[in-house]
């Protein structure tokens, strides 16, 4: 395995320059954002990486599961906040925090204990790098997921409205809207699986390659991951639709806008 | 015996508290300026908005009720109603289409304009499609908001007569209306609304 040194890294951040280069000559006003996100990345990359060592190290369930719950808080505070409308209050965080900690836990744990059966299962090693590259998933599906329903209800208000005034409930009301939502959700990862390996090499892949394994090891991870990925992201966008469809109404079938507010 | 609909101290945030009766047959015309809380009253009515207070529809309180159950038989008609599909066709259940093709020619409808996208047909020809939608329900009372502001004065004859004829036969009706003379034609009792509240007719 190729090791990779600090001065290797620092030739490969003359690209970095370069970008910021052509943002001054064309005046992209881009410069300073290409730089700060360079750094920032840089930083929390480190971090990251010392923070694993740390954890690999010291092989105790609990500061896993604490990674584990960090990293889907992180990521149900995005889903909160990414679409253009969300519930009001705690409601919004709740409900993502619900959808894509269910849906990621159960996709990793799926695969711990039946394909991969590390010893011990909840091993860091395998527990967080899975749970991390399924949250960055289940994340993107919940809130296209959402993001459709909550612009979508906003948008059609009268027509939802106008079946319910004729006596249809809440459900068939909202389910066309509803599948819409959750097709939306599904679409990258079903675009991700077409593409992979004829006009893209899925990352973890590429990694794994040039990290020195294997191609047919490195792709049958990749096929697994990607079994893993478009099963947590079916569960979060269901998930998440159903529960905000659930959110905007009420027990008395009525729609209840109210509730959402601009984010 | 108990009145058709029974409303008692029906009121929300924004509106109320409101409080009157109506038997079958019977129709209330409500008139007041834009803003007063008359569509605010109609959504109560239908449930759609949140209220407290009591009513009930021939003697049966709405809180044993489901909600769909209660709109199916208490049906608003906002005055601008949604369509969910391309033609008006597919709003309506298979079971309502004969009733549907009986009334289309009494509200001056071509049979081919069920099958006419909606945002084809006129303001007024989706205004009266949308009466046929609401009455094709068979709904024990009917509240209805502006029913013919986009209507030509034929149209609007034609459905105040198939009214008439629906409360004969014992459909009641909220009617909304800026018409005077449509308030006099339907109305069986009327009242104002004016700052949210409903006030009788004779006090103006």
């Amino acid at each position: 395995m190729n090791h990779i040194g600090a001065l290797d890294l620092t030739i490969a951040a003359s690209l970095i320059l370069f970008d910021a280069i052509i943002s001054t000559v064309l005046g992209l006003r881009l410069h300073r954002q290409v730089l700060w996100a360079a750094a920032r990345m840089v930083v929390q990359l480190l971090l990251i990486g010392l923070v694993l060592r740390w954890v690999f190290a010291l092989g105790s369930p609990a500061a896993t599961l604490a990674v584990v719950v960090l990293m889907i808080a992180a990521a149900a505070r995005e889903v909160a906040a990414r679409p253009t409308h969300g519930l009001r209050g705690w409601a919004g965080l709740w409900l993502a925090s619900a959808s894509i900690g269910l849906s990621s836990i159960a996709t990793v744990l799926l695969a711990l204990l039946t394909v991969l059966h590390p010893t011990p299962w909840y091993e860091a090693r395998y527990a967080i790098p899975l749970i991390g590259i399924v949250l960055g998933n289940v994340l993107n599906s919940a809130s296209l997921g959402l993001d459709t329903f909550y612009s979508g209800v906003m948008n059609a208000r009268s027509a939802i409205e106008a079946r319910l005034v004729l006596g249809a409930t809440r459900q068939e009301a909202l389910m066309p809207l509803m599948r819409d939502s959750i097709r939306k959700g599904l679409i990258p990862i079903i675009n991700q699986m077409s593409a992979a390996g004829i006009i893209t090499l899925p990352g973890i892949m590429t990694g794994q390659i040039l990290a020195g394994m294997d191609p047919m090891d490195a792709v049958r991870y990749q096929i697994l991951l990607m079994f893993l990925l478009a099963g947590g992201s079916g569960m979060s966008a269901t998930l998440a639709v159903y529960l905000a469809a659930r959110s905007v109404t009420d027990e008395r079938h009525r729609l209840r806008l109210e509730r959402l507010q601009h984010n | 015996m108990a009145a058709r609909l029974q409303v008692d101290q029906l009121r929300s945030a924004l509106a109320g508290p409101f409080t009157f009766s109506l038997n079958a047959g019977e129709c209330l015309a409500i008139s007041g300026p834009s803003g007063s809380g008359k569509s605010l009253l109609l959504r109560m009515l239908c449930d759609l908005d949140p209220s407290s207070g009591s009513i009930a529809l021939d003697g049966a309180p709405r809180t044993g009720i489901n909600a769909p159950a209660w709109r199916g038989k208490v049906v608003y008609q906002p005055a601008e109603a949604g369509w969910w599909d391309p033609t008006p066709a597919t709003h309506f259940k298979p079971e309502q289409m004969e009733r549907v093709r009986t009334l289309l020619p009494r509200l001056g409808l071509s049979a081919d304009k069920l099958d006419t996208e909606v945002r084809l047909l006129s303001t007024g020809e989706r205004q009266r499609m949308a009466l046929l939608r609401s009455l094709a329900c068979q709904p024990q009372v009917l509240l209805l908001d502006e029913p013919t502001a986009a209507l030509d004065p034929e149209s609007t004859a034609a459905v105040e007569q198939l009214l008439q004829e629906l409360m004969a036969a014992g459909l009641s009706l909220v009617l909304v209306t800026h018409s005077e003379a449509q308030a006099q034609l339907l109305g069986t009792c009327r009242m104002r609304m004016e700052n949210r509240q409903l006030h009788d007719w004779k006090a103006a």
